[in-house]
């Protein structure tokens, strides 16, 4: 059975299939040619050509994070690899499980400088959660599915094998991956039962909650979600997320607070800063959610569940540390909760919503609502009114923009929003939209995008209009590149160094160039119209350009260095005292 | 006392493939931990794995994350902290080089004598000494020679093994 004799390239093909792999996101060169020659040659597996390496990744990401799958690339040796390095991070740092694969100059010219070539195992070292080279067509199939187990398992990752163009063109045996086991890779999944039952009673005996979660919930799948649904309701407690956790809880829940961190909402952060009990779900105290470390969060007692033990008490101390799958410790805490009767402080907790409404009638999202000029807020307002209800996804880019469609665009569900997190990468949101998009055809997916984030990868139209993917590029253009124009004013006396966009192209005629429809609004009149031809488009990409305003900042905001109790509200909320030198350095 | 800096001795099995060791010196220059010392060698030919033993400082949180940090690379089967897990034996290797004549010569050889070094090169006018001990007794010695014609020295670093019957 497992003893038939085919060519390297031909067991990455038979390798992809039996992995399920149903799209592979690439670029040809001379050491993949022997692959591509082996795509040519079947009809199962579908291959999208993109226009840059980085784009290939971001959209497998797109496609894996909106199907819960592995994403799959394909690059060349030397300069295709090392365009894909930034996406390879990218994955890395949002926990994104994907494989990619790469050509490499033959076994006998690997370090002699050849021609393309890259010591790309050495490049994406740190930079993927592991990386192979292999070296024999008959360790080539068993490589392959171990790097789909390690993608996948524990803290999802990319995993990049580089594979030599001489290795593609010899024969050897294929494995198919049932008879394949790593060594020694086992992540934890199940949680010590002790450590989960101490978390319980303290959720039980918690006056002053809160729930923290993040993109483990995600990661752990739908049911993960539908777990913390259900233990939120049970408890009555408020809940937050992190950027990576939108969607894991419903955002149209009243228990549902918003978006915690640097421009998280008011009454969230001042959860995170007052609470006695924090629940921390699959997030992992990023420095864009505790602010200053020495302030955050003074009075609580901390759970942390995450499957990766190197997240547990990197940056917070925690009292109750719990490795394990999300999903996995939620079924666990759902049951012994309901095993032991426990019910919440009810009187506690009432006196704890009063206060949680109280910063809520703070109304923080509030912005100055004008007539005159397009606010970008206003924009996606009416973006969110005009999806509600359709089957849908977001992406972002970074910026500003990222920041207003967390905060104004709400999400029911898992899986929805995608949004370069950890790394923050410009350029992501198209290509992961047009993955987002072909993994869902019949779904609207949005690129709510900044212009100079845009042009990062916009040459990635080309290959929506190739595969009539009808993406939507919602660009809220203020011809600067808008959060470094904000850290400018408040941080840096105002001098915009380099952050205005010269000679920005026509988007509309960009658009019509392409092939697409591109459509502009210049005044508040125009957006709902705008929008409302947006969606209209169902075959080809479309390109939206609202004019917004120039100026407008990003607000609630704390500023570097500050605890979640100094948050800015608005332009007339400067900072009370400079930002202090240790808090300016931080980015 | 939860900023204090300790040092500790932390013994890691690793499947024995190209790249682990990168892996692992990438961890720790990437994430700015110190090594003090890092030894490895194959210890199972036919399973291919390799021991490292390295020795490291940082406050009890760093101590931690590195622990944690070196468990999740894929290649790494067990991470043992020796310094945390009870009594252990550590031991260091040194060549140590030293010229002179004379007395000066007399008292290298009386001393290497002294720490049960052994000669394992000798011309009319230098020794070489292989000495094998603790850190302490390695940075002694060689800290000595400095007075008594210390040429050079070369150390493996420490390799350590936790006391008792048990395992690794």
């Amino acid at each position: 059975m497992s003893e038939q004799k085919l060519t390297g390239a031909q067991i990455v093909i038979k390798a992809l299939k039996d992995q399920g792999v149903d799209i592979i996101f690439g670029y040809p060169g001379g050491a993949v040619l022997p692959i591509y020659d082996a795509l040519f040659q079947q009809n199962d597996l579908k291959h999208v050509l993109v226009r840059h390496e980085q784009a290939a990744v971001h959209a497998a990401e797109g496609y894996a994070r909106s199907t819960g799958k592995v994403g799959c690339v394909l690059v060349t040796s030397g300069p295709g690899a090392t365009n894909a390095v930034t996406g390879l991070l990218d994955a890395l740092c949002d926990s994104i499980p994907l494989v990619c694969l790469s050509g490499q100059v033959p076994t006998h010219l690997i370090g002699n400088d050849a021609f393309q070539e890259a010591d790309t195992t050495g490049i994406t070292r740190p930079c993927t959660k592991h990386n192979y080279l292999v070296k024999d067509v008959d360790n080539l199939a068993r490589t392959l599915h171990e790097a789909f187990y390690v993608a996948r398992s524990g803290r999802p990752g990319p995993v990049l094998v580089d594979i030599p163009k001489d290795v593609q063109f010899a024969d050897g045996t294929y494995v198919p991956p049932a008879e394949v086991k790593h060594k020694t890779y086992r992540p934890q999944v199940k949680a010590e039962i002790a450590r989960v039952e101490e978390a319980v009673e303290l959720i039980a005996n918690a006056k002053r909650p809160v729930f923290y979660t993040g993109g483990g919930v995600i990661n752990a799948g739908p049911f993960a979600a539908k777990l913390l649904t259900q233990f939120v309701k049970t408890t009555g407690f408020p809940i937050t997320s992190t950027l990576m956790g939108l969607g894991a809880f419903p955002a149209s829940d009243n228990q549902w607070l918003g978006m915690v961190g640097m421009h998280g909402t008011y009454e969230a952060n001042l959860a995170m800063y007052e609470c006695d009990v924090m629940i921390n779900i699959g997030a992992r105290f990023d420095d864009r959610v505790t602010g200053k470390l020495s302030a955050f969060s003074p009075g609580s007692k901390k759970i942390h569940v995450d499957i990766d033990p190197s997240s547990i008490n990197k940056n917070v101390a925690v009292d109750i540390p719990i490795v394990g799958d999300c999903g996995a410790v939620l079924e666990d805490m759902l049951r012994i909760w309901k095993a032991r009767a426990k019910s919440p402080d009810k009187a506690a907790l009432k006196e704890w919503w009063g206060k949680v409404e109280g910063w809520r009638a703070r109304n923080c999202l509030n912005y100055n609502r004008t007539e005159s000029v397009i606010k970008p807020q206003y924009a996606l307002e009416r973006l969110r009114e005009a999806l509600r209800g359709k089957d849908h996804y977001i992406t972002t880019e970074v910026g500003q923009h990222q920041m207003w469609a967390a905060q104004f665009l709400p999400f029911d569900q898992p899986n929805r929003w995608m949004t370069s997190g950890g790394l923050g990468t410009m350029g992501y949101g198209l290509p992961a939209a047009i993955g987002a998009q072909l993994a869902h055809p019949d779904a609207i997916v949005v690129d709510v995008s900044g212009e100079a984030s845009f042009l990062m990868n916009m040459q990635e139209i080309g290959t929506a209009v190739q595969y009539r993917a009808p993406v939507k590029i919602f660009i809220l253009n203020n011809q600067y590149m808008g959060m470094v124009r904000q850290w400018q004013e408040l941080l840096h006396g105002s001098r915009y160094s380099q952050s205005y966009s010269e000679a920005l192209p026509d988007f509309v005629k960009l658009a019509e160039a392409w092939g697409c429809v591109g459509l502009r609004a210049t005044t508040v009149a125009e957006v709902d119209q705008v929008i409302e031809k947006m969606l209209a488009v169902t075959d080809r990409p479309c390109i939206v350009d609202i004019a917004v305003d120039q100026k407008e900042n990003c607000f609630p905001m704390i500023p570097g260095g500050k605890a979640h109790n100094e948050i800015l509200f608005g332009p007339d909320d400067s900072p009370s005292d400079a930002t202090p030198e240790d808090g300016m350095v931080l980015v | 006392m939860e900023n204090a800096i300790e040092k500790h001795t932390i013994a890691v099995l690793v499947d024995n493939e190209p790249g682990v060791l990168a892996r692992v010196i990438g961890l720790f220059s990437g994430r700015g931990y110190n090594i003090e010392s890092l030894t490895v060698a194959e210890v199972n030919n036919a399973e291919h794995l390799s021991r490292i033993t390295l020795v490291t400082s940082g406050t009890r949180m760093i101590i931690e994350q590195i622990k944690a940090q070196l468990g999740r690379l894929v290649p790494v089967h067990r991470v043992h902290d020796l310094t945390d897990e009870g009594p252990s034996v550590e031991r260091e290797l040194a060549l140590v080089k030293v010229a002179g004549t004379g007395d000066r010569r007399i008292e290298a050889l009386r001393l290497a004598d002294i720490f049960q070094a052994k000669v394992v090169d000798a011309t009319l006018t230098s020794f070489i000494f292989e000495l094998t001990g603790t850190t302490e007794q390695v940075d002694d010695f060689v800290g000595l020679m400095g007075q008594l014609g210390l040429v050079e020295a070369s150390r493996t670093g420490v390799v350590a093994m936790s006391k008792g019957p048990a395992a690794f």
